[in-house]
């Protein structure tokens, strides 16, 4: 077998566990942006041309709102930074790589992409290869949240209206964010941003949203500096 | 053809957030204060996102015991807290606004 196939193997091996967690959001995702209105075209590209979970709700959640496109495509780019530093921590590892990898791997970074190639990557080290693992463990993920995307919109057609569907989108937000609520600044970000979000409700364009995200991160960031 | 505009822009500055330093190594570093405030990103949209859509209900806030959107979304924060499980929650706070509709 050769080098590049092995590692590429590997990354796959290495997603599988999260694949299986990955694959029932791929499917409330489908199933909710079919009930937010949305065409089952644009349902199911979101999947492959925004490729970022979190952000995929969060555009559905603003299109049910009705929400601007300008606010909307600001809090995508608020929801992803963190990207940012997915993109610093493995830069030095595929540095030697041709601008068409770099391109195809960075479509591929999500949160479950590069958890276990850093893991690897700091563990092994870098060789010839090693990026046949990123994109192994990428693409498996990909894949996987194409089908599940599409196996959402086909089970969401058949979900009666009394169950509330639109109410699964800020379950799976409480869900997420209750978890990481783990020190004082995570707790003061949470409460201040969502007390600012019901003060400025009323404020034209959604512009809420993004006042109350940045009071949030504000306020985390410099309480976690006096502590 | 909004949602295309949208998708389309979305995308194009999420594959430029995840394609700057692995494109420009070395030429570009994260602040620190910006490295911390990053951490901050999630609870703070999320949160800005779950408080209106448990508050307010029908174009005011509701505190009240008809809002059961609210008391189902605390019965969820519950669930989430102790169980940091992401499917068990979902369907407790499905179930319980079903019920509590029902009441």
């Amino acid at each position: 077998m050769s080098e590049a196939r092995r590692n590429f193997l590997e990354g796959v091996r290495a997603e599988v566990p999260l694949l299986i967690g990955v694959f029932p959001f791929g499917m409330i995702y489908g199933a909710l942006a079919l009930n937010a209105g949305l065409s089952n075209a644009a349902s199911q590209l979101m999947s492959s041309i925004l490729f970022a979970g979190s952000s995929q709700f969060v555009t559905t959640q603003l299109v049910h709102d009705n929400a601007p496109a300008l606010v909307i495509i600001l809090t995508i780019a608020v929801v992803n930074l963190r990207h940012m530093l997915y993109s610093a921590s493995l830069a030095p590892h595929l540095k030697d790589l041709s601008l068409q990898w770099k391109a195809l791997l960075s479509y591929l970074l999500t949160d479950e992409a590069y958890a276990p190639s850093i893991i690897n990557y700091e563990k092994e080290g870098i060789s010839t290869y090693k990026h046949w693992f990123l994109f192994g463990a990428g693409f498996a993920l990909w894949f996987n949240w194409q089908v599940s995307t599409a196996v959402g919109i086909f089970l969401g057609t058949a979900i009666p209206e009394t169950w509330h569907l639109d109410f699964a989108l800020p379950l799976t937000f409480i869900a997420m964010v209750v978890p990481v609520l783990k020190n004082r600044p995570m707790i003061a970000s949470a409460l201040s941003a969502g007390l600012m979000a019901l003060l400025a409700y009323h404020l034209p364009f959604k512009l809420g949203l993004i006042l109350a995200a940045l009071t949030g991160i504000i306020a985390g960031t410099i309480l976690e500096k006096k502590q | 053809m909004n949602i295309w505009l949208i998708m389309i822009a979305g995308g194009l500055i999420t594959f430029g957030m995840r394609f700057s330093f692995i494109y420009l190594f070395g030429r570009l570093e994260i602040p620190e204060t910006l490295r911390r405030a990053l951490h901050y990103v999630p609870p703070a949209v999320l949160s800005a996102i779950i408080f209106p859509e448990l508050f307010y209900n029908d174009g005011g806030l509701n505190l009240t015991w008809a809002n059961t959107r609210l008391f189902a979304g605390l019965i969820a924060i519950a669930v989430a807290w102790f169980s940091k499980n992401t499917l068990v929650t979902i369907i407790v706070g499905m179930i319980a606004l079903v019920i509590l509709n029902l009441i």
